[in-house]
């Protein structure tokens, strides 16, 4: 077993994406997440590897662009008003069919909002966030660990899908130390060869073309139902979810990242009083469970969504329920992150009600 | 289950954020679960600064909390601001070298160390910071001291590895006075 | 007596018909590259980042490995495909909206950082692909779509010299200002993008060739009465020549 140590969220997933086999880093610095683009910075060139601070967030997810190119494992890392300049790009890599990586340490929004933990990027990371129809692959870690294990899933779900894949995180996770076990260091000769499609150069073969681009309106559809039948078998295959003492409860808590974990304090404080409650976590915001959730919702009394945010994924909680109950939202936002005091009031409101 | 929820608040530069990191890690170190949350933002430069440190036997929830069950104040503010957050029955330990007030709070347990003094006597005011979080260990054992020592020397390396036994040697000292 | 060629395509161009213009100098300078693609032998190593513009196919018309950059960025793109594989000779091809306006950021960093990158840059004075209006190059008192009344400095501000600004930057290592009216011309710029190709190749710094072109079509022009307007005036504004150069005398 790997020693323990106890990280910074931000370092953390910088040293697992090192693990994971990525050698090139593209950035800007933004708070909450500095710490990683500082890491990687050190970290790099030590493994052989290739950092450079863009002159933008713009910059920087065209640099993304053109190294994921050429197949090469690479990311960058931002906070929210920088994943809003990053957006064009993205767009454009997703049309591409680039694989590549996204950390949003996600703070108080919308403009400049402030440097605190914040839930109210859900929308743009889920929903396209840029122009034209597609979807990243989301994925929001409750832990410092678990924020490792997803950086490192996350390389290799862009590899398999050849798409941009979002790790959502929020400030707290960026600034919080919590013990973690490493993974073992990716042998680089075990990435996948994407020599079939990415330009390295055509000799000795027919050059590869690379774009989102095709003036030709059929043809364009073409393109699009291609991304559709990926993100169809992406939805199939990739859903991730937790739950905790769903099995016997009245009462449904839905939340993700660290405020799924807040919730879980909730769900044993509530208990301790006597209060069935449980709680339903997407790791996955895209694909969202929609299924798996409407089956854990199935013969509950209420649903509440927590979020730090005015309630995003609460409508894909709705959707998920389809109108078979009323989903209560309960939420905080423009940094502030809500207390497990504070939710069990808000729950208990709930209960009072339902009974 | 033993669960220690711990808000560690002063001045910038008092060294509450690292009084904070290095409970969290001997925590690992006893093979317990930990989180150390920061406040962090423009306050960290010459403000109010204050971290949250959970320490418990089973996977920790949340890592925030309205209601500390122990409290390390290192200024005015901070008592201030976190003294009627405080749980019932909980500890409140203060440095009363920079706080000249007392607390309000009868349903509590104060722990007064006159944390600047003691440091200053050990050599070096900057280590006020490990006399409280010796005073901290005496009265809740949250951590085990060896785990605290390894802690240190993991945080504390190259020419700050000269301080180890002088931050030793405070938290010993904190751990006496809070004894008595 | 059997025919024999003495005129071929060059092998880096592709078989796709170019979708220019009469009288647009963008075909010209393609050959131009596609030439010294050859002549260098680095069609198997090479990658193009094509912008949006008039030149948003370029990366067809080029038998290498291609992309589209969004517009403005594609000096950013090649950073990061050089980045990844600094053994590759990476170059973009952008127009005077693309680089001059919306891409200036890009354009100037990548310069500054010295990215071992070419760029051939068309200097045409106008919005091709989008149907003429101002660009930030175009000449005081001309005429476009957005600026119908002739460009004012009081309103639009004067044409942006690219060369002249970049010049100032440490990490530029050749940039010459060329332009493709006449076959000696043409000769001279084909000598100015070897150049630029060889300090790529050397590791010598950023590289860019800016090449005064024509636009009839938006300009109300014939092709020839194009080529006398910009010998009459974007030279005068632009004038050719060598602004830096790091790598001396070719072989």
């Amino acid at each position: 077993m790997a020693e323990k140590v106890m990280v910074k969220g931000n370092e953390a997933m910088g040293e697992a994406a090192v693990r994971a086999g990525c050698r090139l880093y593209f950035g800007y610095p933004i708070t909450p997440q500095s710490e990683l683009t500082e890491y990687m910075s050190r970290r790099l060139p030590e493994v052989e590897g290739t950092f450079l601070q863009s002159e933008s967030e713009v910059a920087a997810v065209n640099m993304i662009y053109g190294a994921a190119s050429t197949g090469t494992r690479v990311m960058t890392s931002t906070s929210s008003p920088g994943f809003s300049l990053m957006q064009e790009g993205i767009s454009y890599i997703a049309g591409a069919e680039l694989p590549s990586v996204f950390i949003n340490v996600v703070r108080g929004g919308p403009g400049l909002g402030d440097i605190q933990p914040a839930q109210s990027d859900y929308f743009q990371g889920t929903k396209g966030g840029g122009h034209g129809d597609y979807h990243l692959i989301v994925l929001a870690p409750s832990s410092v660990q678990e924020a490792v294990d997803l950086v490192q899933l996350a390389f290799d779900l862009a590899d398999k899908y050849r798409n941009p894949v979002l790790v959502l995180a929020d400030g707290m996770l960026g600034q919080m130390m919590e013990p973690v076990e490493f993974p073992e260091f990716r042998d680089l000769n075990t990435l996948p060869d994407h020599s079939s499609w990415a330009m390295q150069g055509c000799e000795g073969r027919e050059p590869h073309k690379i774009t989102s681009f095709d003036i030709d309106p059929i043809n364009l559809e073409k393109m699009n139902l291609g991304y559709q039948k990926k993100y169809r078998e992406i939805e199939a295959n990739e859903v991730r979810y937790e739950t905790e003492m769903i099995e016997d409860a009245e009462y449904l808590l839905v939340g993700y990242g660290t405020m799924a974990r807040i919730l879980g304090t909730v769900v044993k404080m509530a208990r301790n009083e006597g209060i069935k409650v449980g709680l339903f976590r997407p790791i996955t915001l895209w694909p969202f469970p929609y299924k798996e959730l409407e089956s854990a919702a199935e013969g509950k009394k209420a649903l509440l969504t927590v979020e730090m945010s005015m309630g995003q994924m609460v409508e894909d909680v709705r959707l998920a329920i389809n109108g078979k109950m009323h989903v209560d939202f309960y939420g905080r936002t423009g940094g502030v992150v809500p207390t497990p005091e504070e939710v069990l009031r808000e729950l208990k409101k709930i209960v009072e009600r339902s009974e | 289950m033993s669960e220690n929820i711990l808000i560690a608040a002063g001045f910038g530069g008092q060294g509450v954020m690292l009084l904070g990191q290095i409970l969290a890690t001997a925590a690992m170190y006893d093979n317990k679960h930990s989180t150390w949350l920061p406040s962090y933002g423009p306050e960290m430069r010459g403000g109010t600064a204050n971290c949250t440190v959970v320490i418990s036997d089973e996977l920790i929830g949340s890592p925030v909390t309205d209601s500390p069950g122990e409290l390390i104040i290192m200024n005015i503010p901070s008592l201030l601001k976190f003294e009627p957050a405080l749980k019932e029955d909980g500890l409140l330990i203060l440095n009363t070298s920079v706080v000249d007030r007392a607390p309000q709070r009868k349903d509590v347990e104060v722990v007064k160390i006159d944390a600047n003094k003691i440091a200053e006597e050990i050599g070096n005011t900057k280590i006020s910071n490990m006399v409280m979080l010796g005073a901290y260990l005496e009265k809740t054992g949250a951590v085990t001291v060896e785990s605290v020592e390894k802690a240190l020397r993991k945080k504390l390396t190259g020419k700050k590895a000269a301080l180890i036994e002088l931050n030793l040697k405070a938290i010993e000292a904190g751990m006496k006075l809070a004894r008595k | 007596m059997a025919a024999k060629a003495i005129f071929k395509k060059p092998q880096s161009l592709s078989d796709k018909e170019f979708t220019y213009c009469p009288g647009c100098h963008h075909g010209i300078v393609h050959r131009l590259v596609a030439e010294v693609i050859d002549e260098l032998g680095i069609q198997g190593k090479t990658l193009m980042v094509a912008p949006v513009g008039c030149s948003v196919f370029a990366y067809t018309f080029f038998d290498v490995d291609g992309t589209v950059a969004a517009h403005g960025r594609a000096p950013a793109v090649a950073t990061g495909m050089k980045r990844a594989m600094p053994d590759k000779v990476v170059f973009t091809y952008q127009g005077d909206g693309d680089l001059a306006a919306i891409g200036t950021a890009e354009i100037i960093h990548a310069a500054n950082r010295g990215e071992k990158i070419t760029t051939i840059f068309i200097n045409n004075a106008i919005y091709g692909m989008t149907g003429g209006q101002m660009a930030p190059t175009t000449l005081l008192g001309m005429k476009t779509t957005t600026s119908p009344y002739g460009r004012e400095v009081d309103r639009e501000g004067y044409p942006i010299h690219v060369s002249e600004v970049l010049k100032e930057l440490s990490g530029v290592a050749y940039l010459e200002r060329v332009a493709v009216s006449s076959p000696a011309e043409v000769r001279k710029a084909k000598q100015a993008i070897k150049k630029a190709f060889m300090t790529q190749i050397k590791g010598l710094g950023f590289s860019l060739v800016e090449v005064l072109s024509t636009c009839p079509t938006n300009w109300g022009l014939s092709p020839i009465e194009a080529i006398n307007w910009l010998n009459e005036n974007m030279k005068k504004e632009y004038p050719l020549g060598v602004f830096v150069d790091k790598v001396g005398e070719l072989k």
